[in-house]
């Protein structure tokens, strides 16, 4: 592997800074609606995968564009405030 | 008639299906509809390495056996062999993006569990390499248990050792075939997403951070501040393009015509034949063939727009603006496809899943300023918007043009935000996508999909249109006028329109306006052909063509009436079209009738307001 975890206080996906590395610590499953649970998972989001948010849009409302997998999937903060992650700091073994 | 076995390319959605359906098919494909949904039916043929042709069917993409939208419905169904109008497949193609294994995987896994024989493509595997991943396909084969070939569809690499493994997985044709094992879709997706990834691990012999290309447009198509701007931008270049390269084939279509009317006018003698083909059908065909230029340029942009992978990140930027109506940017791909035609925007409604979000899009997608207007529009206002500049390289003209587009779009968005209060109100839709990597188009693809447009549009001017002209023709030349009445008022099209006439007089509309708007409810161009039929029978003498219209209808229309006509135009749901495709997407009459009434509603109000504000303020 090639990064390293370091524990951290869990936060949602939504507060995530951009280009910080975090794993998916948990996902509020119950406070999303089934669609969307199943999308969700359906895009790869599980607990335990990795997670980057890569664009946020200008106004605050705006939904977020992040990398999952190999995938970029966009959804809206509502969604992203349901998925709790924990940040990484990266150490590239290079 | 023996049936030919029947081979479905499945994937995902992005795993380059559709590229790999045109290369292994070529030109030897056909277009239908699954009876009951609009979801069209891609197939082809080909032939097997060994020579036994087969039939392929590109059925859509999916993630799961889950469905969350009818095409996906469509995928399903099909795999189980209860789709109506599809036979169970003989054997499937599963395509798998080699550089999105651990996603594909997973739906790959739910297929292989239905029992079919399977193939899997691991297609785009240039991307993969070019993206840092190096994979095991031999790995993955034992790991799956079924062939795997990796494919290049774009350069037609792996296609024949691809075809030859179907070959064998056929098998000989009258082998037992397994009904597929209904108990294993319900698998639980986390299970498989779990297995999907670590097969993914296993596969993968060397992985760097990939989709450099991807994350460095994205920098900018996606930023804050650039994002928008780039947007809009490419709006307005597009419908710069729209207008501005367009003339001079508009130019060759029109002297096309005038060429084809002298030599008809010069081949037969005066009389009923040659009137019928001048004056009604060359008159009225021709005045709407001339838009084919607008039209497929406004659609290269869409389709290139669309294969690039662009139009979801349009659909991203709009999102939050949608979201305030109570949409998701998901509807902006249906809505800008609207401007080229509403029933192709209609039809792309498919993708979005929630409901309620899909009958609002389907309800404003006629506000959006189609192709079909541009005819009635640019005649009316060259007619008579004075050509003059409000400011330096702002023209009149071109301004009231900008100002209908606005206003369309606008109206949509009041609409839209009616509608989601009253109607079709329910909860707020999300907005959750996936964001393909950017690709350069494919000519041949985007020239596929060009084709088949222009053909839908000239089939249209060839049937529809010639048939209302041709009729119009008919009923306007006959009773003859006496000396001293107007043939266009005298005759049976003309006693119609002057019962029309008494509806539409209040908001200002004249008798030629009642005249041309029957023949518009066949198509909304056919009202420019239906006055360049009356007048070319008006005035037999003079030679007909796109000047003399735009002269008769500054003798006869005041500026009122004519702005009051743009309105109508505006709101109006003028084609039979779009009515029969929102039929067929919302199954049943309650939907259309009700786009129907509220439209005409506002055309009614609208124009009617313009016209006497116009009369008012004294122009």
């Amino acid at each position: 592997m090639k990064a390293t975890a370091t524990r951290a206080i869990p936060l949602s996906l939504e507060m995530l800074p951009r280009r910080q590395h975090a794993t998916v610590a948990a996902i509020d499953w119950q406070g999303l609606s089934v669609p969307e649970a199943r999308r969700l998972r359906e895009l790869g989001f599980d607990e335990g995968v990795d997670v980057e948010v890569l664009h946020k849009s200008l106004f605050g409302s705006g939904p977020i564009a992040c990398r999952i997998g190999r995938m970029t999937i966009a959804l809206r903060r509502t969604v992203a405030a349901a998925i709790h992650v924990s940040p990484v700091s990266i150490r590239l073994q290079k | 008639m023996t049936t030919l076995p029947l081979v479905a390319l499945v994937g995902n959605p992005n795993a380059g299906k559709s590229a790999l359906f045109n290369a292994l098919t070529g030109a030897r494909q056909k277009v239908g509809n699954y009876p009951g949904v609009t979801v069209e039916r891609h197939s082809g043929r080909l032939a097997l390495n060994d020579g036994r042709p087969i039939e392929l069917v590109d059925l859509p993409g999916a993630y799961s056996l889950d469905p969350s939208s009818p095409d996906e419905r469509v995928t399903r169904d099909v795999m189980m062999g209860r789709q109506a109008g599809e036979r169970l497949p003989d054997a499937i193609v599963i395509v798998v993006d080699a550089s999105n294994l651990d996603n594909h995987l997973r739906f790959a896994l739910q297929l292989i569990a239905l029992g079919l024989p399977v193939v899997v493509a691991l297609n785009m595997i240039d991307l993969a390499e070019r993206d840092g991943l190096t994979l095991d396909a031999a790995m993955l084969e034992r790991e799956l248990g079924v062939p795997v070939v990796p494919t290049v569809a774009v350069r037609k690499r792996g296609l024949e050792e691809l075809k030859a493994r179907m070959s064998s997985t056929i098998g000989s044709g009258n082998g037992v075939r397994l009904r597929p094992n209904e108990g294993h879709v319900g698998e639980d997706i986390v299970t498989l997403q779990r297995r999907a990834r670590a097969l993914s691990i296993k596969a993968t012999v060397a992985e760097t951070t990939g989709r450099r290309w991807t994350h460095l447009l994205d920098a900018i198509a996606l930023h804050p501040v650039s994002g928008p701007l780039l947007l809009l931008g490419l709006l307005f270049v597009m419908f710069q393009a729209v207008f501005a390269w367009s003339q001079a084939p508009i130019g060759w279509i029109e002297s096309g015509f005038a060429l084809l009317t002298d030599t008809v006018n010069g081949a037969l003698p005066d009389g009923f034949v040659r009137s019928f083909l001048t004056d009604g059908l060359i008159a009225g065909v021709g005045a709407v063939i001339v838009f084919l230029p607008q039209i497929l340029i406004l659609f290269t942009f869409i389709l290139v727009l669309e294969a690039t992978g662009y139009m979801v990140r349009a659909a991203f930027m709009m999102d939050r603006l949608m979201a305030g109506v109570g949409l998701s940017g998901r509807a902006f791909i249906p809505l800008l496809s609207s401007f080229a035609c509403a029933v192709p925007g209609i039809m792309a409604t498919r993708t979005i899943d929630d409901e309620k979000d899909r009958l609002t899009t389907i309800l404003i997608a006629p506000l959006m300023t189609c192709s079909a207007r541009l005819p009635v529009y640019t005649l009316i206002i060259g007619a008579l918007i004075p050509n003059t500049r409000v400011l330096p390289f702002v023209g009149l003209q071109g301004l009231v043009m900008f100002a209908l587009y606005v206003l369309g779009i606008v109206s949509a968005y009041v609409a839209a935000l009616v509608l989601r209060r009253t109607v079709t109100a329910g909860p707020s839709s999300g907005f959750m996508m996936e964001m393909p990597k950017y690709q350069w188009p494919r000519l041949n693809d985007v020239a596929i999909g060009l084709w088949s447009r222009a053909l839908i549009f000239l089939k249209r001017a060839g049937t529809t249109i010639a048939l209302t002209v041709a009729l119009l023709w008919v009923l306007a030349s006959y009773p003859v006028a006496p000396a001293g009445q107007r043939q266009s008022e005298y005759s049976i099209a003309g006693r119609i329109a002057s019962g029309i006439e008494l509806v539409v007089k209040p908001i200002g509309f004249n008798h030629d306006i009642a005249l041309s708007l029957l023949p518009a409810m066949a198509a909304r161009e056919a009202a420019v052909g239906a006055m360049a039929t009356v007048y070319a029978i008006d005035n037999p003498e003079e030679p007909a063509g796109e000047g003399k219209l735009a002269q008769n209808l500054r003798g006869r229309w005041s500026l009122p009436t004519a702005l009051a006509f743009l309105m109508w135009f505006v709101f109006a749901p003028q084609c039979i079209s779009t009515i029969a495709v929102t039929r067929r997407e919302t199954n049943g009459w309650k939907w259309p009738m009700f786009m129907v009434g509220y439209l005409f509603a506002l055309a009614y109000i609208a124009a009617g307001a313009t016209y006497w504000a116009a009369i008012a303020i004294g122009l």
